[in-house]
């Protein structure tokens, strides 16, 4: 168990590169290229407007992804805390102070990019968590006194995210942060008596639901009901998805994606126009990436030496494959759309920032795999 | 440590357990993609084509109409029409009360047109007026930005370079009525017309060509991205016919004179109609461009009925120019021979009843030449009770009486024929002997159309050959009648003798037509006078002195003539039916005479029907 060379923490930058998960970086380009190709489609064979700028985006990001994941994991332990504080903090200037974008206050104008804080938080709460838990005994686990203050982390950031109002992220984060708790090992108990009340209190929930969030909830209930109104994303969206057929239409002849009849066919519903274009086939290979990147996650996580290494990566990982289960089910009519983008896949640069910033930081729990961290704060 | 060690196990289970959770979402999201695209895949399949495929259909040409020569009856012209898209006029009554201004437009069409757009999507273009003039056009070419919605478009619109020459025969087009729609897609076309008389209407399936259609590529607003498909649309068929234009022309020239009339030249060996005529006629051009009420009023409550083409429709009594029938069947019986002779004292007795013959005082012996000659009645009495009416009536039908020929033209009409038998099925009542005495001089119940004369006529003098009529010569190039006809199987002695009588009726000094007989060499006709009575005369209008001309119009006798020409060899043959006219010796046979004079100065019989090329023309976009 006590590999001799693997305990040898003081890589070399040359090392570290070798031992980065090459693998891993491959296959997350892969799925790039797959939105890169879905977005030269969405613009009628043009690489303008949003294959240009997500190349651009992703380059960047991806040198990010490598500087993020040679950065050693002890110094991402001991940021884990100011990091969470500062996107908390940006979540409020946005709050405060934020644009208004989609009826709902998401962003931070830097300047140069139009920020969006929750999709940074979404990190920050699974740093946080995975370090709660680092050094965490069995007993610990067990006790309700210590596991409750961690819902502070979840919570703070979620309050904030549903005033916005935004609804996906905020069950998102709740989520990633459940899936968190459960890896770290608090009893089963507790995550059936939490799903009891959950399903309990829905009819509150809906409630306090605002009108555009429960109108999506009708729609996704019947959505042929109202085809040309609410209903209509979801049913031209099924057309295209259906009309593809198993090898697909082929490349650039999407007819429902880019004749319009699919709306933010760039974003949300980028994964309607790959698999009406690629099919089955497509949409499968698609799928089968993903997979492998959660499979390829999953086995960084296992092979970490150290708890919050271990957490971490799991919880990005956990994190990733949410955003990708709720896009596509969404795409799909499977669940209502709360519109959430396919990562690494649909147009927009915070999102891709993001999701490479996890992937950076997936990959320095590989790196460091072997370090030691303290097991007390 | 070895707390340690138990979480890193813990982990290693939950993390598992989480992986498999998103293994199985994984693989329900892949079930739920199969489902979508190859379960439902054929559905969305045709919703998404629904979407976006716009189907637009390419108007044929119709086919042209020709006449023996190649000159055109019926063609295409040009037709600039304004369409409007009542979506993308602002307000559509303002739009339209622009081109008040501009062209010859009013209110009460303004309120035609916004009652049509209201049956129909905003986004269906609107035909607004057309028969635009090139003033017209460019004028609204020039303040088109000024029209929202508006938009010229050029079609084709149907005229008749003849006019009223040849408006029965060609008919006219007309828009395709509920009852028309039988769910072939050329007959939705917006303004597409059909036949709806003539040889429009009994060839329209055959001009009416195929639809093309393209499909458009439309985005969600409906606007066209591209083509997709084109199916070539397919021009209609030319149809060439035996009518010789200029003949037809100049016989309904003939017969203008007359408030209601009508003639058949044919071919007495192919069948084929030279012309036919119907007096009064009609522009059917009037039609095709839009008939006022005014025009449509006055064409229905004419009495003499401009719309029907009498050359087919019309059923008189033949009067005697059912003598010839009457005779051969007579001779083909045995009752009589070429040289049987009968008195006549101007009066013939049967029974109770006296039948008169129409000279007074009686032509004495008469053989059967001599007999239809003077056009004894008397002769054909006597045969005709000898004989008895079936007889007669099966005689008359192999020589095309009383029975339809499935002619070119739908308008075609059966006359009739009586026997026995259909007395008493029509009227459950016996037949009466003196009832076979008027037919056999062509009056009572017996009807007959020209057409059917003129057929009797060929079959008389073509040496027995059981001729039909056509019009239709070729479908594009591909012929349409005969080359030969069946042999009836009349002996040619007893059709000789008959031709002898009609020859003589024109030819000898005797004869009922003496005065209409043709005197250039070798053009000389032969043929029968008829004097169809409508209304007898009772014995107290005969005491009064009451004569056929006091008669108002429409109780005076028909004339009628049939004749044929050259009398040496014979080809054409005419029948002239002049309603209400008086007598066929001095009405209807100066008209045949000069029919078949100027037929035999045109001699079209020279020459076949000319194919001329068929050219391809530009296929139209609507």
């Amino acid at each position: 168990m006590f590999d001799t060379v693997r305990l040898n923490t003081d890589q070399s930058i040359f090392q570290k590169l070798q031992n980065l998960g090459w693998g891993m970086v491959f296959l997350v380009c892969l799925v790039a290229c797959i939105g890169f190709a879905a977005l030269y489609s969405a613009a009628g064979g043009n690489i303008e407007p949003w294959a240009s700028k997500q190349i651009e985006r992703f380059l960047v990001g991806l040198v990010g992804l490598i500087i993020i994941a040679l950065i050693d994991i002890k110094i991402w332990y001991r940021l884990t805390y100011p990091i969470f504080i500062i996107g908390f903090i940006l979540l409020i200037i946005v709050e405060v102070m934020g644009h208004t974008g989609m009826g709902a206050q998401r962003w931070i104008d830097l300047g140069f990019i139009q920020l969006q804080p929750s999709e940074f938080m979404k990190i920050a709460v699974v740093m946080a968590l995975a370090r709660y838990f680092h050094a965490a005994s069995q007993e610990e686990m067990r006790s309700i006194r210590f596991l409750l203050p961690s819902l502070i982390f979840i919570f703070l950031p979620v309050g904030l995210v549903l005033l916005q109002p935004d609804l996906g992220t905020s069950l998102m984060i709740v989520m990633a942060g459940v899936a968190m708790i459960f890896l770290a090992g608090a009893p089963i108990w507790l995550f059936i008596t939490g799903g009891v009340l959950t399903a309990v209190s829905m009819p509150v929930a809906w409630y306090f639901m605002h009108d555009y969030q429960k109108q999506r909830v009708r729609t996704f209930l019947e959505p042929e009901s109202d085809p040309l109104g609410a209903g209509y994303h979801i049913t031209q969206s099924k057309i295209a998805l259906g009309s593809g057929g198993i090898e697909g239409k082929g490349f650039l002849q999407g007819t429902q994606s880019r004749l319009n009849f699919l709306p933010e066919k760039q974003t949300d519903f980028i994964f309607t126009l790959w698999a009406e274009e690629w099919g089955l086939m497509g949409g499968l290979f698609l799928l089968t990436l993903m997979g492998l990147i959660f499979i390829y996650g999953i086995a960084i996580a296992w092979n970490c030496r150290h708890a919050f290494g271990r957490l971490l990566s799991m919880g990005l990982i956990v994190n990733f494959s949410l955003y990708v289960f709720i896009n596509i089910a969404m795409v799909m009519g499977l669940i209502p759309i709360v519109g959430a983008p396919l990562p690494l896949v649909s147009y927009g640069g915070t999102s891709m920032l993001a999701v490479l910033v996890g992937f950076g930081l997936i990959l320095s729990c590989n790196v460091h795999r072997d370090s030691k961290l303290p097991r007390m704060q | 440590m070895n707390n340690q060690g138990d979480r890193s196990k813990s982990f290693t289970r939950r993390a598992f357990i989480v992986g498999a959770f998103q293994g199985m979402a994984l693989a329900v999201l892949g079930g739920r993609l199969a489902w979508l695209q190859l379960a439902e895949g054929g559905r969305y399949k045709t919703l998404s084509d629904k979407n976006r495929i716009n189907i637009k259909m390419i108007a044929p040409s119709r086919g042209e109409i020709v006449d023996r020569f190649g000159v055109p009856l019926a063609i295409n012209n040009q037709n600039f029409r304004i369409l409007i898209i009542p979506e993308q006029a602002d307000d559509l009554e303002k739009s339209l009360q622009k081109l008040t201004g501009l062209i010859d437009f009013d209110d009460r069409r303004i309120k035609l047109v916004i009652e049509v757009s209201k049956k129909s999507a905003s986004f269906v273009p609107i035909e607004v007026t057309d028969n635009l003039s090139w003033n017209e056009v460019a004028k609204i070419e020039v303040n088109l930005d000024d029209l929202p919605g508006m938009s010229i478009d050029e079609g084709e619109i149907r005229n008749y370079p003849f006019a009223e020459a040849t408006g029965h025969v060609i008919g006219y087009v007309g828009a395709v009525s509920k009852a028309d729609l039988n769910g072939e897609p050329v007959l939705t076309l917006p303004g597409f017309k059909i036949g709806k008389t003539g040889v429009e209407k009994s060839y329209d399936q055959y001009m009416r060509g195929r639809a093309g259609n393209k499909q458009m590529e439309v985005n969600v607003r409906g606007r066209e991205i591209r083509e997709l498909e084109e199916d070539v649309s397919r021009d209609g068929q030319r149809i060439s016919l035996s009518i010789d234009a200029e003949l037809q022309r100049y016989c309904q020239q003939r017969l203008s004179e007359y408030k209601s009339a009508s003639a058949v030249i044919m071919d007495s060996y192919t069948g084929a109609v030279y012309a036919m005529a119907s007096q009064p006629g009609f522009d059917p051009n009037l039609f095709t461009k839009g008939i006022s009420a005014e025009q449509w009023e006055e064409l229905m409550s004419n009495p003499a009925f401009p719309l029907n083409n009498k050359a087919i429709s019309g059923q008189y009594p033949p009067g005697s120019t059912f003598k010839m029938m009457t005779a051969l069947a007579a001779l083909e019986v045995g009752n009589a021979t070429p040289k049987t002779t009968v008195n006549c004292t101007g009066r013939y007795e049967f029974g109770k009843d006296k039948f008169h013959c129409w000279k007074l005082g009686g032509h004495g012996l008469l053989n059967v030449a001599n007999a239809l000659m003077k056009s004894c009645d008397t002769y054909f009495y006597k045969l005709s009770t000898e004989i008895g009416i079936d007889t007669i009536a099966a005689m008359a039908r192999r020589f095309g009486l009383g029975e339809k020929y499935g002619f070119d033209l739908s308008e075609e009409r059966a006359g009739l024929i009586p026997t026995k038998e259909w007395k008493m099925g029509k009227y459950g009542k016996v037949w009466q002997p003196g009832e076979t005495i008027v037919s056999a001089i062509g009056q009572g119940y017996i009807l007959s159309t020209p057409l059917q004369l003129a057929v009797m006529t060929s079959r008389l003098i073509n040496g027995g050959s059981a001729v039909k009529p056509w019009l239709v010569g070729y479908i594009d190039d591909k012929k349409m009648y005969p080359d030969e006809w069946p042999k009836m199987g009349i002996k040619k002695s007893y059709l000789d003798v008959i031709k002898k009588g009609m020859d003589r009726v024109v030819n000898s000094k005797e004869g009922t037509a003496y005065g209409s007989r043709i005197e250039a060499e070798g053009m000389e006709m032969g043929g029968k006078t008829g004097t169809a009575q409508v209304k007898k005369i009772n014995r107290a209008e005969r005491a009064r002195g009451i004569m056929n001309e006091d008669l108002v119009w429409k109780y005076r006798h028909h004339a009628l003539f049939v004749g044929y020409a050259p009398v040496e060899s014979p080809r054409y043959v005419v029948s002239v039916v002049v309603e209400h006219g008086g007598g066929g010796s001095a009405v209807a046979a100066p008209i045949a005479k000069d029919l078949l004079l100027e037929t035999q100065k045109r001699n079209p019989a020279a020459s076949d029907i000319k194919l001329s090329n068929v050219i391809e023309r530009p296929k139209r976009h609507v």
